[in-house]
């Protein structure tokens, strides 16, 4: 039995946060109310503290089956509790691709022997993310993949594309969209603007993502079938699907906590750590996502979390890997960049990285709830801290935010009524 | 006064000064360069290496020149025929140069970056012979200081800078550069070929050539690369050289005394007309005597940096 005595506690279901106990029991939340006997339980103090649902990654990259250098399914997932995670979708763009059941069953074995946190797979769209045969999707649903994505490749051929949402929409299973058109992006390196200009890189037209999001919000609604567009970055993509929302399109999205954190300036220098794709975009796209994620155009925020050797950032920038490492700095940013500033109060933010993700994943969690599984964060938006990768415990050291001053630290992660991040170590 | 940085990867950010400083000693190099006996002791005992990932014939014999005149040891990594074919990394290779005692490296390569990339890890001083669509340094300040010798000053005059802006690294150095001194810059090219928010850098972007080349003092064309145009950027090299080409009837639309440059080598008739290139008013010959003169300060006064 845990208690978490005298925390802040936002539910996920009250409008406002009160100050409560909360008792576990196995993997369940027993009671959650005042003055909670604490005498034979092992009791955190959470006085001053946020208590949260565990936080629920829709989008994360665990590289395990075949770029173990860069992470694997273990160091992932405890790199993700460090940050609050209880639940991440990783995606299919290993090697092999997850395109096949033995790799969902083999994803969701390996992660469940290691007792964490949970992991679901999201299979690809099409085999060997080609994009031109459908996977076997009811099998894989029936594995356990918990959404379809060829995430690291678009789907350029629209046939194929709406053929998949009909078929998947059959099934209920959800595709998670990588919006590029690779022939406008082609060769470019980062965002196309006066920064690229500036340093002489090929730059990669905001058109490149939006044409895509417009192609894919077209789908949905001819189809009439649900689609998650992933890691959105620019005012065009965030304005294009304001308007399907407000024309009843069965419209999803995220953003990445790097978009609405950092602008392409970031890039001056040739620093390969904030290669990323899609790119980071100009000061009028950040504070565009973090508007589409006050007005709830933009449903969740994502990690991406896309963790890299060292040997693949150590390159000229073109030559470099694109992504961040992310689980470990998502609540962070979050708490920086939208809390602090006032943007978002702690239910929104609960909505968009707890219960969120969870309604669109269709899994259980995202709130706090007697006889509900009890994942749980306890997370202090205030404190201030200077970020030093190599406390990571992702292999990924890969960010630009490293030596960056932020504020809100996670301190306890509680997955399945286990405590498995205690003071903000995995235990 | 010595250059401040260890290295010279661009002239984005470096003051008026220092390019002043370049110049003036450049100057000096010069007459050297036209004596007789080409040889000083500035740079005795130091060992210059060129590292170059891209084919050059004259900014690579420029810099080697320009050591050997000083009395610099100097030798020369092609890409091709080093273990860059087997696979080693551009920091590993760096660290191996430096390794054997090298004092000045001097790098081309074909990504934008690159040259700062290695400069971060290695205690040599790097010096950028042109990386990608980035910069090309040294050749914007032979550039500058042809310029100041011909017109006795660089602020105030109106220079065009003509064609694939896109591509070209003289042409953004020469931007930063000639911004920086106070010059005024015109720019025209097809739109295809011109960098989105180039007027962000401070010049002016003109939608005619004869907007740009009109009471221009200096016509700069540049290269039209040809290697790059694969990606159908403009129809043809006929309707370029019709829109876009220096010939003799725009360089009549400029300044009377208007002289003509080009980074070479020349796509003669596409971007340049041989009249043109050929004329009195031209120097495109002594830019590459300049580009000694020039490599020889830099190396002079970058060495000195580094506890001479």
């Amino acid at each position: 039995m845990l208690c978490i005595k005298n925390g802040k506690i936002v539910d996920g279901i009250n409008k406002s946060p009160y100050i409560a106990d909360i008792l576990i029991e196995e993997d369940r939340i027993a009671q959650i109310g005042t003055n909670i006997s604490s005498d034979s339980h092992t009791c955190i103090d959470a006085t001053g503290k946020w208590v949260i649902p565990g936080l629920i990654d829709a989008h994360c990259h665990l590289r395990e089956p075949g770029f173990e250098h860069k992470e694997d399914i273990l160091s992932g997932m405890r790199s993700a509790a460090i940050g609050g995670f209880t639940s991440i979708a990783c995606m299919a763009n290993t090697s092999p691709v997850i395109d096949n059941v033995p790799l969902v069953e083999y994803i969701k074995n390996k992660s469940s022997s290691y007792g964490l946190i949970r992991v679901f797979p999201i299979a690809s769209v099409t085999k060997g993310q080609m994009g031109q045969e459908l996977t076997d999707m009811a099998d894989l649903k029936k594995a356990g993949a918990v959404a379809l994505s060829d995430d690291g490749k678009p789907i350029l051929n629209s046939h194929i594309m709406k053929t998949a949402l009909e078929y998947s929409g059959a099934l209920d299973l959800l595709i998670i969209s990588h919006c590029e058109d690779i022939a406008l992006s082609s060769d470019g390196v980062m965002n196309e603007g006066e920064m690229s200009t500036r340093l002489g890189l090929k730059g990669i037209s905001r058109a490149s993502e939006e044409i895509m999001v417009a192609r894919d919000i077209l789908l949905s609604e001819v189809t009439g079938i649900r689609i998650h567009i992933a890691h959105i970055s620019t005012r065009g993509s965030v304005e294009l699907v304001r308007q399907a929302k407000s024309r009843g399109v069965k419209v999803t999205c995220e953003t990445a906590p790097h978009y609405f954190s950092a602008d392409d300036s970031m890039v001056d220098g040739y620093d390969t750590n904030a290669k990323v794709n899609p790119p980071l975009r100009a000061v009028f796209d950040v504070s565009a996502v973090i508007d589409g994620l006050v007005d709830g155009t933009i449903d969740i925020i994502a990690t991406d979390h896309a963790p890299h050797h060292r040997d693949e950032k150590e390159v000229e920038f073109a030559l470099a890997a694109n992504g961040l490492s992310g689980f470990e700095l998502a609540f962070s940013l979050a708490c920086t960049n939208l809390y602090k500033t006032n943007r978002i109060d702690m239910i929104r933010f609960v909505e968009l990285m707890c219960k969120g993700p969870a309604k669109i994943l269709g899994i259980i969690g995202g709130t706090l709830e007697i006889n509900g599984r009890a994942d749980v964060a306890v997370v202090d938006p205030e404190k201030e801290y200077i970020v030093d990768v190599y406390k990571f415990y992702s292999k990924g050291k890969n960010t630009p935010f490293n030596g960056s001053l932020l504020n809100g630290s996670v301190l306890h992660t509680i997955s399945g009524g286990k405590l498995i991040v205690h003071n903000g170590k995995i235990i | 006064m010595p250059l401040k940085q260890k290295d010279f990867l661009g002239l984005r950010g470096v003051p008026g000064e220092e390019i002043d400083e370049i110049i003036n000693t450049s100057e000096l190099m010069k007459h050297i360069l036209m004596q007789n006996h080409k040889k000083t002791p500035h740079l005795q005992g130091k060992s210059i290496v060129t590292l170059f990932y891209e084919n050059s014939t004259r900014t690579r014999l420029s810099f080697e020149l320009a050591g050997k005149y000083m009395g610099a040891s100097t030798s020369s990594v092609s890409a091709s025929s080093s273990s860059v074919a087997k696979g080693e990394t551009l920091l590993d290779t760096g660290k191996t140069i430096e390794m054997m005692g090298t004092d000045v490296l001097i790098m081309r390569h074909p990504l934008s970056g690159a040259p700062h990339h290695l400069a971060k890890h290695l205690k040599s001083s790097v010096i950028n012979a042109g990386d990608g669509t980035n910069e090309h340094p040294t050749q914007a300040l032979l550039d500058m200081f042809t310029i100041k010798t011909k017109k006795g000053k660089i602020r105030g005059v109106k220079v065009a800078i003509i064609g694939d802006v896109l591509h070209s690294r003289v042409a953004r150095s020469n931007i930063w550069g000639l911004s920086t001194m106070g010059a005024d810059v015109r720019i025209a090219g097809p739109p295809t070929l011109l960098p989105v928010g180039l007027e962000s850098l401070g010049v002016k972007v003109c939608r005619t050539i004869e907007e740009a080349v009109d009471g221009a003092d200096v016509l700069m064309a540049l290269r039209l690369q040809k290697e790059r145009q694969q990606r159908g950027l403009i129809p043809s090299l006929r309707e370029y050289s019709i829109l876009y080409g220096i010939n003799n009837r725009r360089v009549e639309l400029a300044e009377k005394d208007v002289i003509i440059m080009h980074p070479g080598p020349m796509n003669r008739g596409v971007e340049i007309s041989s009249d043109v290139a050929d004329a009195d008013n031209s120097f495109i010959n002594e830019q590459v005597t300049n580009g000694v003169a020039v490599r020889m300060a830099l190396l002079y006064l970058i060495t000195r940096r580094r506890g001479q």
